[in-house]
């Protein structure tokens, strides 16, 4: 599979404060790549670079053939890439059916909101109420199901399973596994390596702003301990 | 002849009158802040001028261009409302992300050039503006007369506020805007421009401000001050109803207008400041304002 996503020496900045020093890393189409690293290793901060979102970046971030570094941020997600922010971001002032809809459709061959409520029902039954009411795994299936309809093709998941009880953290699996299958790409920020280990084709390892590892998953039984090792579990 | 508590019926209607008379500018200009408030931080205190600036507008198409008041009520809001967009673009938008004190004293200072240029030009006698000859003359409710023009300016008022807040509440584009208020980065993650529609909502309030201007007009005289002296009431309402809060700005400026007018009629002497001690009152009990969230 050629790469959708190639990411070269990508540094960033919050104001003064420099955070990633030179990330490289690749995601080939149709995969799925987890971002793994300690706390403060800087895996939120490279998907907050790639879409330009509150951060200040320099180095390469290559999208197809576009090059994404050099864009004002609410061109980024024209070209077929959106994120699900670690805080889920779920609009207080919005109805769960309106931060459903808020995101617009970018481009061809994103779902309809038929299928995405079909694939998180919960949301169509609780669509008029408040959005922050939902329960967080809810919370979490309407931070992911509204980015489904854009027509993107590369989603930033950025800890999806975080604070949420293990059932709800095998239904998000589930739902990952299926968008997968319908031809997404997605980089997957996670601290669960056991969640993680599950559904990547590739993992790297962040720490200090930097990617120091890589692991595919033909060569994850030997990789494991190395990878847990860095996590320290 | 009716009275309530020793006033006589006719008085305390015409009161509650004018008490809504001044409301509706309260709430238009107060629904104005508040958008602008929500999704620039900028407490902008050029909205009083910007008022007025809409009163002037009217004036030179009047006089200048012959245009009458009812073209005024459509190209006065259009005028301001552009040179609203100029002023976003060009001074506000540097300032973006300092502190809110920046914002306030820019806005502070562009209030005292408009109306510095303005009586240099005009003076500060003001200068009449005729109402419209189908507003002209009143009607008889039964209980009062009724001028026709005053009724004018309060159904105009209310159609404006309930129509930005429907705009605001019930519409994927106010969804847009609620949710740029709350989070603007996320919401141009998803695509969406911001930063314009941050420019289009400060023309869309100070375009609000210059059609509560040109209402304004043959009311009181197209003056130079006259943004200077309803602003600082308006600051109150703001603050009253909380910061930010669309519908707390409408319902707080029809409100205090209501009291301030009864207040006249059963205590003339503390109606200049009524306002100003509810709002003490409000700050001391819920200093988020009455329809304010604490944040
Ligand atoms: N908004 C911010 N301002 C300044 N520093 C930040 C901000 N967010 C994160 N950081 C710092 O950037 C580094 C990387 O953080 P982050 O990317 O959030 O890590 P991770 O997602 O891997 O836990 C940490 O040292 C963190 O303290
Ligand atoms: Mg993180």
């Amino acid at each position: 599979m050629p790469d959708l996503l190639t990411i070269r020496d990508l540094h960033a900045w919050y104001g003064e404060s420099h955070v990633l020093h030179g990330v490289t890393l690749s995601v080939p189409e149709g995969q799925v790549v987890t971002l793994l690293g300690r706390n403060g290793a800087g895996k939120t901060s490279t998907l907050r670079a790639i879409m330009g979102a509150g951060i200040t970046r320099k180095g390469s971030v290559q999208l197809g053939d576009s090059e994404l570094s050099s864009l004002a941020p609410h061109r980024i997600p024209r070209l077929g890439v959106a994120w699900c922010p670690e805080e889920r971001g779920i609009f207080a002032s919005l109805s769960v059916a309106e931060n459903l809809a808020l995101p617009p459709v970018l481009l061809a061959g994103g779902m309809s909101t038929e299928e995405v409520l079909d694939l998180f029902p919960r949301l169509r039954e609780k669509a008029g109420g408040q959005g922050t009411k939902l329960s967080g795994g809810e919370q979490q299936m309407l931070a992911i199901g509204r980015i489904l309809r854009t027509g993107a093709r590369l989603l930033l998941l950025d800890e999806p399973t975080e604070g949420l009880a293990p059932v709800i953290v095998q239904q998000i699996g589930q739902i990952i596994s299926v968008l997968r299958e319908r031809g997404f790409t997605i980089l997957l920020v996670e601290q669960n390596f056991k969640f993680a280990s599950r559904l990547a084709d590739r993992h790297y390892v962040v720490e200090h702003g930097q990617v120091v590892d890589c692991v595919e998953r033909a060569d994850l039984a030997a990789g494991r301990g190395r990878l847990e090792t860095y996590l320290g579990v | 002849m009716t009275e309530i508590f020793g006033v006589p019926m006719p008085v305390l209607l015409g009161q509650i009158l004018i008490g809504l008379i001044n409301g509706s500018f309260y709430a238009v200009l107060s629904l104005g802040l508040a958008l602008i408030f929500g999704l620039l931080n900028i407490i902008n205190f050029a909205h009083g001028a910007l008022y007025m600036l809409g009163a002037f507008v009217a004036y030179w198409l009047l006089n200048l261009l012959g245009i009458p008041y009812w073209g005024a009520l459509l190209l006065a809001p259009l005028a301001v409302g552009v040179f609203g967009v100029l002023l976003e673009r060009v001074l506000l938008k540097p300032i973006a992300g300092l502190d809110h004190l920046y914002g306030l004293l820019l806005t502070f200072g562009l209030a005292l050039i408009l109306e510095g240029v303005l009586r240099d030009g005009y003076g500060s006698t003001g200068m009449p503006y005729a109402i419209p000859d189908g507003l002209k003359g009143g009607f008889n409710l039964g209980f009062m007369f009724m001028p026709t023009y005053r009724a004018w300016v309060i159904v105009a008022s209310l159609a404006v506020c309930l129509g930005t807040w429907l705009l605001v509440e019930k519409t994927p584009l106010g969804a847009r805007l609620r949710a740029a208020t709350e989070n603007p980065t996320l919401v141009r993650a998803f695509g969406i421009n911001v930063p314009l529609m941050i420019t289009l909502t400060f023309g869309f309030g100070a375009a609000l401000a210059a059609f509560a201007g040109v209402l304004a007009a043959p009311i009181y005289a197209v003056n130079p001050t006259m943004g200077a002296n309803l602003i600082i009431v308006v600051f109150a309402v703001v603050v009253i109803g909380g910061m930010g809060s669309i519908l707390g700005a409408i319902t707080t400026g029809f409100m205090l207008g209501l009291i301030e007018g009864l207040t006249k009629v059963y205590y003339p002497e503390g109606s200049a400041m009524v306002v100003f001690v509810i709002m003490a009152i409000v700050l001391l009990v819920k200093p988020a304002g009455l329809f304010g969230k604490a944040s």
